[in-house]
């Protein structure tokens, strides 16, 4: 027994200085964010010291740089009524899809599976001529080219859980004279809040995320926060590393308040979306 | 009810139509038509047969990216899902602290592609820089660096998944195989392993997909550099379109190779699955 606690203990020394590696990247990018612009690529792992500490004169300068605070406002619009938009409509097409057996239903479904596998440089470049074409390249007409692009893996695990769920209740809400607008929002969706909220997670985590489809179809007039961080490398011929620093450590913070509020949540909805996706 | 339900087929299913059809039916269409053609906007299109296709397979870059890819794409897939499941195994066992750690594992995993490769930029260029050299030196630093980056974000996601697999294998299987007198690695190989094969088969689609696919953390990490040697396929379609002016039916053809692969890629994975779950 004595040796099975010693390997015990030496198992946890192991996790913890694994933990430790895991999380020394971030610990890093905290640390140089205090430092000089030009101390940073030198000596990117020693502390800062009299020398080399500037205070917060670098988040200063990263938020000026890249609008940072009106980044965070658009990633957050875009990010919330996306999510919204694709709950709510994709819940009802998964439904009527499912309960409605034609040819046209079982299309659609299976064109909304197809959609999962295509990869995002098939479409980009036409996509985003379609979306300046009708007017969509501003952070509300993204909302409606974020349904679209999400659309296939929600319907498809929507669809997946209203398969499961029982016709009898619908049916019964139906006869005691609910319409089917009805049937749905009271009866259907309450039964549907489990998938949703893996969804809403899913979602959530892409949109926040995304780089390539903001910066191709709304440019840099609105930046959302991975199109700020991009931005202030990609634009001026020197980079300033402090500011980089600084909006490095400003993107993470915001996802790791997120992720330690909701853990138990994100990570059953990353399991969930995994096994049905 | 399904007739009732019937006549409210506008209001259940049209707002999701016409998002799809703008956003992913007509330019999906469009970019097959286009990668048959030559033009600059997509008005201007002139037909021009397989010439993009055969331009898209004598591009270097092109090959190289594939090549590039799919070496990527197998050291990833093989060393994330190793210490993926060899973490899950540890942290089944009820040592202390085992959520603390989960927590911290899987982390990574919600940071974005882009902060991803530049927070690993300034690290392997520190590293790099006590021998007095930067990723940009050498391709294989830059693939190396990839490689690290991927394992660093997907180890925390696939554990995940291996725990959830793991925990649901039977406790008196585990014991009836102790009693017949199974060794630690025996019940590993022999019960663990072929009871967790659904979970194996979803965290490799995961990891060969998202390699394939890799785009954000390629951009920000090395950018292509040197002279577009690390850049993979979907940097380098990306590339074709918006670096040279010309040649957006080049990027287009690409576009539709790229295609096709992850789909016979993801196709073959999915019958793969189907197979398996006859067997069961």
């Amino acid at each position: 027994m004595k040796t099975r606690k010693v390997i015990r203990i030496l198992l946890f020394l192991l996790l913890t200085v694994l933990s430790v590696l895991f999380l020394a990247p971030v610990f890093i990018v905290f640390m140089n964010s205090f430092k000089g612009k030009f101390y940073i690529s030198d000596t990117p792992f020693e502390f800062p010291n009299g020398e080399t500490f500037v205070g917060i004169s670098n988040y200063i300068n990263g938020i000026a740089k890249t609008g940072f605070l009106n980044a965070f406002g658009w990633s957050l619009f875009i990010t919330v009524c996306s999510v919204a938009v694709i709950l709510l409509f994709t819940s009802m097409t998964a439904w009527y899809i499912t309960r409605v057996k034609t040819k046209a239903t079982s299309f659609l479904y299976y064109f909304f599976v197809f959609s999962m596998i295509v990869p995002f440089q098939m479409v980009m470049f036409t996509m985003s001529k379609v979306a300046n074409m009708l007017h969509l390249d501003n952070p509300a007409g993204i909302i409606i080219i974020y349904l679209g692009f999400g659309s296939g893996l929600s319907v498809f695990m929507f669809s997946g859980f209203v398969k499961s769920i029982p016709t009898d209740i619908e049916e019964a809400a139906m006869i005691d004279g609910c319409n089917p607008l009805q049937t749905f929002f009271k009866v259907v969706l309450p039964i549907l809040k489990p998938t949703a909220i893996t969804v809403a997670i899913l979602n959530a985590m892409w949109i926040w995320n995304d780089y390539l489809l903001p910066s191709l179809v709304i440019g840099t007039e609105y930046r959302t926060i991975p199109v700020a961080v991009q931005y202030l490398i990609g634009g001026y011929g020197s980079k300033d590393m402090g500011a980089m620093m600084a909006l490095l450590v400003l993107a993470i913070v915001p996802i790791v308040i997120f992720y330690l509020t909701c853990q138990k949540h994100i990570i059953e909805g990353v399991v969930a979306g995994a096994v049905k996706g | 009810m399904e007739r009732t339900l019937k006549k409210y087929f506008a209001v259940f299913t049209v707002p999701t139509i016409i998002a799809f059809t703008i956003s992913f039916v007509i330019p999906f269409f469009m970019g097959v038509y286009l990668s048959f053609c030559e033009f600059t906007t997509v008005v201007d299109a002139e037909f021009a047969g397989l010439s993009n296709y055969v331009k898209a397979f004598s591009n270097m870059d092109f090959l190289n990216a594939l090549w590039f890819t799919a070496k990527f794409a197998v050291i990833a897939v093989v060393s994330i899902n190793l210490f993926a499941f060899l973490l899950a195994i540890l942290l089944t066992r009820k040592i202390k602290g085992t959520n603390i750690f989960r927590t911290v594992f899987f982390m990574p995993n919600l940071i974005g592609g882009i902060v991803l490769g530049y927070i690993w930029q300034l690290v392997i260029n520190g590293v790099l820089a006590k021998y007095e050299m930067t990723m940009f030196a050498d391709a294989k630093y830059g693939f190396w660096g990839l490689v690290i980056l991927m394992n660093w974000q997907l180890i925390g996601y696939m554990m995940i998944i291996y725990i959830a697999g793991i925990q649901n294998v039977p406790g008196e299987l585990i014991d009836a195989a102790r009693v017949d007198g199974a060794n630690p690695l025996q019940v590993l190989k022999n019960v663990t392993i072929p009871m967790v094969m659904p979970s194996i088969t979803i965290c490799l689609f995961l990891t060969v997909s998202n390699s394939f696919k890799l785009f954000d953390q390629n951009l920000a990490l090395t950018g292509g550099a040197p002279s577009r040697k690390t850049a993979m396929l979907a940097l380098d379609i990306f590339d074709t379109f918006y670096g040279r002016i010309g040649f957006e039916g080049v990027g287009q053809a690409k576009a539709v190779v790229f295609f096709i692969l992850v789909a016979v890629i993801a196709l073959s994975q999915l019958a793969l699955t189907r197979r398996k779950e006859v067997e069961n």
